[in-house]
Parts: structure tokens; sequence; C-alpha cells
């Protein structure tokens, strides 16, 4: 097991690809420290950030200790192993990432699990915008894996979201959803407006307060529970919707009941058939 | 500068030097007879090919529609960066790259010379300002002048030299190389929701015909005595029995030949010869197309060759971008350019397992293979509609090489297996018939004097490729020459060597050709024409012409007319 712990209060950005427990693997600490990250517009030796020392153990598993808000980019792509943070840690965590499991004591900034295709995030703390969404201008969204936010999340979470599973027990921003094409999410608490805009598939469960409804979506009927994955369900009831009707989409998105009294009058729309 | 070129094999069509051990010597941007030996910067270029510096007849490059695209598609660009270098500048690609990105892709596959073949004269300001940074070539674009509205006028009055001395305006005003037609009465009827469907249909309220606006365009061509003949894009394009419109449009242009001088450039001919009824029987037209261009000389073509990967379609052919969104359902982009064209913009991909792509893809090849004289068709993407230009390397692959050819059908759609005459086809073009379809035809097709040959006074463009054609079999060895394709051993434009092994060496500004037609005549430019461009243009009249200072490095061509 490799620990990494800030040597100093990181001022500029830290691009790390590096930290990632397969590229660690089979590496001693003196060979990890002359790893290449940038900080700011200077090309430096991850050792000259950060203090890196060996605990014994079988595992692959990389942990990091303190604060590495400004570390962007941890967990680029793994496909094995784990890494544990014990704080906050930047932007791209986990970016594309196809395998193993990242643990977050803490907050999480944008584009975590950005194009993920398989893996496990768990963040105890919240997740900042653009949650397994892909960066701007590509439009290859997470395919694969499970997030789970113990927290809040931003706005635009699960753009382009074509597969996997977001857990959120917290509240979610606007834009969420945003061209999704298949997958799950679940957000346990409230959420902004526009939730689903454009989709065309998948499933958007929101347990909480929904205020406005897209007008491009229809309501289909009511559900008392919904499959979240295969060890869980959302208990209800639901009002599900259908959309996005100006793409043609064929989406759902399930609506609480209980919590949003003010979508009542869409029942008329039911009782007519 | 003195530069010698020692001991290359130079493939040279123009002047008939076909693989000759032999130095070229350069002096002041220019080729000469020789040069001081001893003064001179030295090339050793034994083992190597040397061509003249590639020339591209039709590839979107600047202007309107190809900005656009870039705006559209930023998943375009994100999976293709750029870096700067000392040398270079930062960029993206992929189909529709960057200004400077574009100059040094081609730069670095041995392109000196490029033609960007659609600006709207409404655009012809933007489309320069972009020419004027891609650098690394000498380039040239031809204005949209098939519906712009005096045009339909005069041809429908009949008078050819009124006509004539419009388009010669339009020349210097637009800054522009050569007649431009795409869809012709098809893109005025789309303003108007509609299109035309045959060669002969009426367009709405000009009373007039795409055959008459072809004819008339061509005859005009002829008056002024351009170096190019009219650059065609058909009617009917993209659509499954087009051949049939294409075979006609051919025929009716017949009539206007004289001379050995072609009198029209049908452009990426591939999208204009699918048989069949509908796109599920749709079929090959090429043996018909090429049999009629073996048996003719008064046209050249290019091949518009389909490359299988994800790429945007722009064309000013606003009516076949609308089908085109019909079919794919993805995001687009149309647009009516005032009184002169419309456009369209649509991403694409072209997939090996979809039976009408393939069968795209085949048709190319076919037309390129069966066309016996290598002097009439030559070799596009038509960038980026069929693909962009980086994949020439796979073009010249299956154009040289049977084995080639064949490992790609064979991953392709059954039912375009089936379909596909590749099979049956033998030829596999030599070095020789490559610098024809590459530079030579198309230089000579251009009327180009000064490139696509190293002959003496000839442009100091020179590409030189890592191919030893005495050492390997090249249509064995395709992959070898892809390679050496792909990254030029050098690149030398007027006389300086910008590239080497597939990198920039240097930065150099190309030259942005223009024709400077004189006419006896001037055209009438009254208050009549400016009281027009009040009521229909959104640009005043004193604002649209292209003024001198709008073009970093110009190189007008002067000729003279016959009006």
């Amino acid at each position: 097991m490799i620990v990494l712990t800030p040597l100093r209060q990181f001022q500029y950005p830290v691009i790390a690809e590096c930290i990632n427990p397969d590229v660690f693997q089979g590496k001693s600490v003196a060979e990890i420290a002359p790893l290449e990250v940038w900080e700011g517009n200077r090309k430096k030796n991850l050792g000259d950030l950060v203090k890196i020392e060996e605990v014994a153990s079988e595992s692959l598993k990389v942990t990091l200790k303190g604060d590495f808000s400004e570390v962007r980019r941890v967990g680029m792509g793994m496909k094995n192993g784990e890494i544990v943070v014990i704080g906050n840690v930047g932007m791209h965590l986990g970016e594309k990432m196809e395998g193993g499991k990242i643990a977050v004591q803490g907050d999480v900034a944008g584009w975590a699990g950005s194009g993920m295709k398989g893996g496990f995030i768990e963040i105890f703390g919240n997740a900042g915008d653009y949650l397994a969404s892909p960066y701007r201008g590509s439009s290859v969204g997470m395919n694969k894996g499970k997030i789970i936010v113990h927290g809040n999340v931003g706005s635009d979470v699960a753009v382009f979201l074509k597969g996997g599973v977001i857990r959120v027990q917290g509240n979610a921003g606007p834009f969420l959803g945003f061209r999704m094409r298949g997958g799950t999410v679940h957000i346990e608490k409230n959420v902004g407006n526009r939730v689903g805009a454009c989709m065309t598939g998948g499933k958007i469960v929101v347990s909480g307060v929904l205020e406005d409804m897209m007008p491009t979506f229809t309501i289909d009927g009511v559900k008392a529970k919904v499959k979240i994955d295969e060890s869980e369900k959302a208990v209800g009831p639901f009002y599900v919707f259908l959309g996005d009707l100006a793409e043609t989409g064929n989406g759902k998105l399930f609506v609480s009941k209980n919590n949003n009294p003010h979508f009542e009058h869409y029942e008329r729309f039911l009782q007519m058939e | 500068m003195e530069l010698l070129i020692k001991n290359g094999f130079v493939f040279d069509p123009i002047n008939e030097i076909n693989g000759e051990k032999m130095d070229i010597a350069i002096k002041n941007g220019k080729i000469v007879e020789s040069v001081n030996e001893q003064r001179a910067k030295k090339i050793d270029a034994s083992g190597l090919t040397v061509f003249p510096g590639g020339v591209d007849i039709h590839t979107h490059i600047a202007g309107a529609e190809v900005n656009t695209g870039r705006l559209m598609r930023p998943e375009d660009h994100i999976k293709d960066v750029v870096r700067k270098t000392p040398i270079t500048r930062s960029g993206v690609g992929y189909s529709v790259p960057s200004t400077f990105t574009t100059g040094y892709r081609y730069s670095r596959m041995g392109y000196t010379t490029i033609m960007n073949p659609s600006m709207p004269p409404l655009e012809a300001k933007h489309t320069h300002e972009e020419l004027n940074d891609t650098p690394m070539l000498d380039k040239a674009s031809y204005p949209l002048l098939g519906d712009w509205w005096f045009v339909l006028e005069y041809l429908q009055k009949g008078d050819l030299a009124e006509c004539a001395r419009y388009v010669a305006w339009m020349m210097g005003t637009a800054k522009g190389y050569a007649i431009k037609i795409v869809n012709p009465g098809g893109l005025e009827s789309w303003g108007f929701g509609r299109n035309v469907h045959s060669i002969d249909d009426q367009v709405p309220n000009f009373c007039i015909t795409p055959r008459e606006i072809m004819c008339g365009l061509a005859k005009v061509n002829q008056m002024l005595n351009m170096p190019h003949s009219i650059h065609l894009h058909t009617n009917n394009l993209g659509l499954p029995g087009n051949y049939a419109t294409t075979l006609d449009t051919m025929r009716a242009l017949e009539h206007v030949a004289a001379g050995d001088k072609p009198v029209a450039h049908i452009t990426h001919l591939q999208f204009s010869s699918f048989a069949g009824d509908d796109w599920g029987t749709m079929r090959s037209g090429a043996e018909e197309i090429a049999k009629y261009i073996n048996n003719h000389s008064h046209m050249t073509f290019d091949m518009g060759q389909v490359i299988f990967t994800d790429t945007t379609t722009m064309t000013a052919d606003g009516p076949f971008e609308y089908t085109l969104y019909q079919l794919s359902g993805h995001k687009w982009v149309n647009g009516d350019v005032e009184t002169e064209t419309s456009g369209g913009i649509i991403p694409f991909h072209y997939k090996r397992n979809n039976a009408v792509n393939a069968t795209q893809w085949s048709i190319a090849l076919e037309l390129a293979l069966m066309v016996d004289d290598p002097w009439k068709m030559f070799m596009t993407t038509d960038h980026p509609n069929g693909g962009p230009f980086t994949a020439y390397p796979k073009i010249i692959a299956w154009l040289i090489s049977k084995k080639a050819r064949m490992a790609t059908l064979k991953k392709c759609h059954k039912k375009a297996q089936k379909k596909s005459l590749i099979p049956s086809i033998k030829r596999e073009l030599n070095l020789y018939d490559l610098a024809i379809v590459t530079r030579a035809g198309q230089a000579k097709a251009l009327g180009l004097k000064n490139k696509g040959h190293l002959g003496l006074g000839a442009d100091a463009d020179v590409a030189i490729y890592n191919v030893n054609h005495e050492k390997i079999d090249i249509a064995k060895k395709y992959k070898t020459v892809r390679r050496a394709f792909s990254n030029a051993a050098y690149t030398i434009k007027d006389g300086e060597v910008v590239v080497k092994d597939g990198e920039i060496l240097q930065h150099v500004d190309g030259r942005t050709i223009w024709l400077d037609v004189q006419t006896t005549e001037q055209a009438k430019i009254d208050e009549e024409m400016k009281r027009r461009f009040k009521e229909y243009w959104t640009v005043e009249y004193e604002n649209y012409p292209v003024t001198d200072h709008y073009i970093k490095v110009p190189d007008p061509l002067t000729i003279r007319a016959d009006v």
C-alpha cells in the first residue's frame, strides 16, 4: 500500500494522472517519486509535492491523506486496485476509469467519474458539477460502473449517460441527465429544474421535490416501486413521465407522488384513458 | 537560395519523366537548369521518390460553412488536439481542423497547392481571412455562381456576353479562381422549399433549366479564357439512380466542347454515380459512367472517395444536406445565402457494415480504376464530405494495390461485397499514374502552369517520399507506401525545405491565387445594380468586394477575355 501526503498547501492546480494503482504497481517509493506531474505550468516530480510512504500490504491500494483539493485527474483510467482519499480531492477524479474502486471521505470537485467505463466510486461528502458527465465538447458519457454520493451534487450530473448507476443521497442541481441515453440515476432528495432535458433513454428517479416538469414530458402512469439495480428498489409511489418528446425520446422520469403534490393535475390525463 | 536534390527517382508526368534517376536544381523558388554545386544546399534523395508538390483540386478548408462545421462539432475536436511547438501553432483536428493545423497536415503529406471549392461571394471576406491563416500552401477559392441571380437573369435573357462580364467582375470582387456550380437551379429552388430533379426542370421565378445554366456558364467560361473549366457538382447528388442525371449532364456539355481543353470538371463523382431505385436497391453506376468517360474527353473528374470514419459533411447543396438529415437524424445546419446559394452541414459516420456506405466506398474506387486515362480522374475525398484529407495515404494504398483493396472489402457489409466490382478489377496504379492523379493531372486541369511539374521555370514545390520502387513491390508493400505518403521525407515549398521526415521545419505563408479577368468592356455597375444590392443583399455594394489589403500574399493571375 502506498500512502501519499501533501508536503505543502498547493497554490496552483496539480495535474497528477500518475496517481493510479496501475501505475504504482510493482514500483518502490524510489521509483514512484520521479513520476511526472504538472504544477500550474511547471513540470515537477511527484516526490517534490507529496510525501510517499510504503506500508506493507498485499492489496493494490493507494491512500491519499490530507488536502488534495487542487490535485486533478487522480485515478484517471485506472483498471484495478483501490484509491482511498482521506480528505478532499480535485477535478476529474476517476476520469475514464475502467475498474477498481475509489472511496473519498471528503468532497470532490467537478467531473468525477467522467466518461467512466467500469468500477465503483463512493463519495462520502459532496460532489461538484458534471458528476459522471463527459468533458465539454465530448459526447461520450459514462457507460458502466457505479457511483454513490452520500452528500449533494452540483449541476449537469449524468450528462450523456449511457449506462451504469448513480445514486445520490442528497440534492442535485439543474440539468440532471441532460442528453441521457441509458443507465439509471436516483436522487433521494430534491433536484433542480430541467431534469432529463433532451434525454432519449434511461431512467431518472427523484424521491424528493422537483419544482417544474419540462413541457416536453408526458405522464404515463403511477408506480409503487422502481428498480434501481439488482439489489435496490426505490419506494414510491412515483409518477412516471416519458420524454424528452422534443427529441422523440423514450426516457423514463419517476417523480415522487407524495413530495410533489403540484403534479397532481397530470393525473386527469391518466383518467381520460 | 540554391538547393540541389540529388539522385532521386523523379516522377514528373507533365514532362514525361518516369522514375529516372536525376537531380533537380532550385534557385530563388523556381526550378532551374543547374546550380553551383559547391554553394547549393544538397538533399541526398538517393533511393527516394521525387514528386512535384501535391495539388488538391477540391477540399473544403476555409469559409463560412467550414467554420460553422467547426462550431457545431466540439466532439470532433476533443479527440484530436494538437499542441503547439516552438515552430507550429496549436490547434484541433479531425474532420474540420483549424486553419493552421490544416496547413501543417497538408504540408506533411507533401501537398503544396489546394483549392477551396465553395465560396459564396457574400462570405468571400471570411473565406480569405481563413485562407490567410492557412500556412504552408498556395490556395485559391471558387466562388459559387451557378445560382447567382445576375447569372440566372442574363442566361435567361440569352445575353452571354453581359453574363460573362458580370462573372469577370465577380472573380475580381470575390478574389476567386473558377466558376463553381452546385446543383444548378436546385439551390435557388431550395430558397422556396423546392428542388430540381432533372437537368430539364424549371427553376421557379427564372424560367431557366439546369441544362441552360451549366451550358451557359461553360460557354461564359470559354469566352473569359479561364484557366480552369467550370467546376460542377451535379443535380440529384447523393440520391439513388442519379447516375442517369450525371450522364445527361455530361451529354449536355458535349455541345459546348471545342478543342482539347475540357469544358467542365465534375467533382466528387462518386456521389453522382448511384444506380438503383431507392436506398435498398442502391448499387454502383460506375460501370456506365466510366464507359462514357473512356469514350469522351471533354471533361475531367475527381473521385470523392468515402473513408470509413466519423466526418462532417458540408456543401452548398442545401436540399441534399436536408435529405441527409432525414436519413441520419443528426444535428444539422441549413442556410440560404441571399441571392447567391444555400448551404448545409451535418455530421456523418460512414460505416463498413452499412451496405450503402460500403457501396459508396466501392463506387469511388471503381471509377478511379475503370477510367483508363489518369489525366481525367483525380484523387480527392471531397474533404471533409467523404472523409478528412488526412486519409489520402489510405486511398493511395487502395489505388496501387489490389491486396489493400481486397483487405478492406473483406471487412465490408456482405451485400455491398456481393455487388462490388472491385474483385474483378486487376488494375494497380504505378507511381507515375499516382503522380498524375495526385498532382500533375490536377494542376493541368486547373490550368496552373507553374504547378504540378518539375520542368524549368516551375514553382519549386517538391515532395520527396521514402519509397524505393526498385527495391520494393509497391503493390505488395502497400503499408510501407501508405506510411511514406503520410509523412513526406521532405516537402519543399518555393525552394524552402518546410518538412523533413514528417516534421514541420519552418512556417511559411502560402500565396492566394486569384483571377484578374481583363474584359474589353466592364460590367455595368450602375445605380440599378446598387439599388438591388440595397434591396436584396444584407451587405451594401461598397462593402461587398474583397479589397486587396484583405489578402496577405496575393498572387493575381491576369487573363485576357474575348468579351
